[in-house]
């Protein structure tokens, strides 16, 4: 199931015009931008499918840009997001790709801060606000979508993935999915984790809170 | 937990108690939240779509000029006293487009299901509530009957026009809204998977054309057909009339329909109303002739 709540449906309180092209736009931005975890000086963004023919028109730029900016899809600022990127100092580089992908509605962001710090990843919008990231720096996720999921950025060393999972255990939350990787050893590793319940925001700030750990994300809510 | 309209039915049936209540016992259930908190969340989707609407009744534009204005020239018809539909229709109609050139302006909306398809839930809502008198509980249940319907489609077939069309759009929640109007009415859970049923076959086929790509044209109007639709099929269903092809049939043919459809009649502004020579002149107009399709545009000022 995609969709697990009354909420994806009667949902999201937004700025218009479009629940898939500027509201899930806005949500991937916001994505890259949490996992960016700063603002970045430049953002290129790769528009595919619909979300290339049609972009200008359902505001996509301008929500996708929103989003990098940190706002959420009801920011009645949306409608001035490149103004204010221009203002902020963002450069922002819009990329019209043909390639065809699986969904019609496909973004890939890089963001960039100027010293060094890169990240690139893919998202999809697959209808009413509903969004899937599906690449973060070239790093796979086989998440199938139908059931929540996060991500957590932690240091790769022994013993965090038991204490991630004991946090999990202790809320009675079952994981059906999981996957580790890692950059190096002893460098920066990260887990998915696809699960059958949605966690709420004491379990999220119980993880985040965990030694070793630097980030947890929501990938899928 | 529902997968499909069938267990739906049978859930509200067996429990003897309103669709809505299944699904805010599903919601419960899976986040795990309280009654209180989902309510206040709903009920803050409920004011939204009222501000929107009282907004576009006041008068909108969008920044292109293509719509705004026309559920304010609905109302003064209303008030005119000379329309032919009925003052409950019509009424629907003007705030489905209401809602829908907020939306085409920008302003703020609560999706339902999608932003392109947001006028037909709050539009019929407060057009039949002025009939009705529901309480503000009621209300908010209309809502969640519409979510669970709309819960169905969503996981069984699609509410995306880049994927299905506008059937997928629209007809999700034209038929969400007839459901819900049975149910606010007094119908039975079988009668308002007729009502969704009689209203989404009627839908079926229907393209995702938008003129230069905007929510705007047709989509404002598509909405208010939505709405006149869902409220037709609600008084069929309430009349006794069913549905000889099932709900999930329904729903299922339109997913059907809905793959394969050609890519340029999904949202891509590439077919139908998009590309006719007017379609194309007002594209022009607004965006300017077609660039470079690989770069489109630098923004480094």
């Amino acid at each position: 199931m995609k969709y697990r709540s009354a909420f994806d449906i009667i949902g999201p309180v937004m700025i218009g015009p479009s629940s898939s092209h500027t509201a899930g736009a806005a949500r991937i931005g916001r994505v890259a931008r949490t996992l960016f975890e700063k603002q970045p000086t430049r953002a290129v963004i790769s528009l595919y499918g619909s979300f290339a023919k049609t972009y200008k028109g359902h505001g996509t730029d301008l929500a996708l840009v929103a989003g990098i900016m940190d706002f959420d899809t009801f920011d009645e600022r949306i409608p001035n997001a490149l103004k204010i990127a221009e203002e902020s100092g963002i450069e922002v580089e819009f990329i019209t790709e043909d390639a065809v992908m699986e969904h019609p509605n496909t973004v890939k962001i890089n963001l960039y801060d100027g010293q060094g710090k890169e990240l690139e990843i893919v998202g999809i919008s697959i209808g009413g606000g509903t969004v899937e990231i599906t690449e973060i720096n070239s790093f796979k996720l086989k998440l199938s979508g139908a059931n929540p999921a996060i991500l957590v950025v932690h240091h790769d060393r022994f013993g965090l993935i038991s204490a991630v999972t004991s946090v999990l255990s202790k809320y009675q939350i079952n994981i059906g999915h999981m996957e580790v990787s890692r950059k190096d050893k002893g460098d920066t590793a990260v887990m998915v984790i696809e699960m059958d319940h949605k966690i709420e925001n004491g379990v999220y700030a119980e993880l985040t809170a965990l030694d070793g750990v630097d980030q947890v994300i929501r990938l899928v809510d | 937990m529902f997968r499909n309209v069938a267990e739906l039915v049978e859930l509200a049936e067996k429990n003897n108690v309103k669709i809505a209540e299944i699904m805010i016992r599903q919601e419960i259930e899976v986040s795990g939240r309280t009654r209180e908190e989902i309510i206040a969340q709903m009920e803050n989707n409920l004011q939204v779509m009222e501000r929107a609407v009282e907004r576009g009744l006041s008068g909108v534009k969008s920044q292109t000029g293509l719509t705004g204005g026309d559920a304010v020239l609905m109302q003064n018809y209303i008030a005119s006293g000379k329309s032919l539909a009925g003052n409950l229709l019509l009424d629907a109609v003007s705030k489905a487009v209401a809602t829908n050139e907020v939306n085409a302006a920008m302003g703020i909306i609560c999706a339902t299901p999608t932003a392109g398809s947001a006028g037909v839930v709050p539009g019929t809502l407060f057009a039949v509530k002025e009939k009705l008198n529901p309480t503000r509980m009621e209300m908010i249940e209309y809502l969640f009957t519409t979510a669970a319907f709309g819960f169905v489609v969503a996981n069984n077939a699609s509410i995306s026009g880049a994927a299905g069309g506008c059937q997928a759009e629209v007809g999700s929640a034209a038929g969400m809204a007839a459901a819900a109007i049975v149910e606010m009415a007094g119908g039975t859970p079988q009668q308002s998977s007729d009502a969704f049923a009689i209203t989404l076959k009627n839908m079926l086929g229907l393209v995702c054309d938008p003129v230069a790509g905007l929510v705007e044209v047709p989509c404002v109007k598509r909405n208010a057909m939505g709405a006149s639709n869902a409220i037709t099929a609600a008084d069929m269903a309430l009349a006794g009339i069913t549905s000889r092809i099932p709900c999930d049939e329904v729903i299922g043919a339109m997913y059907a329909i809905g793959q394969t459809m050609p890519s340029a009649l999904r949202e891509t502004a590439e077919g139908g109303l998009a590309a006719t020579p007017t379609g194309r002149r007002l594209e022009e107009e607004i965006f300017g002739k077609p660039k470079s399709k690989l770069v489109d545009y630098l923004i480094q000022k």
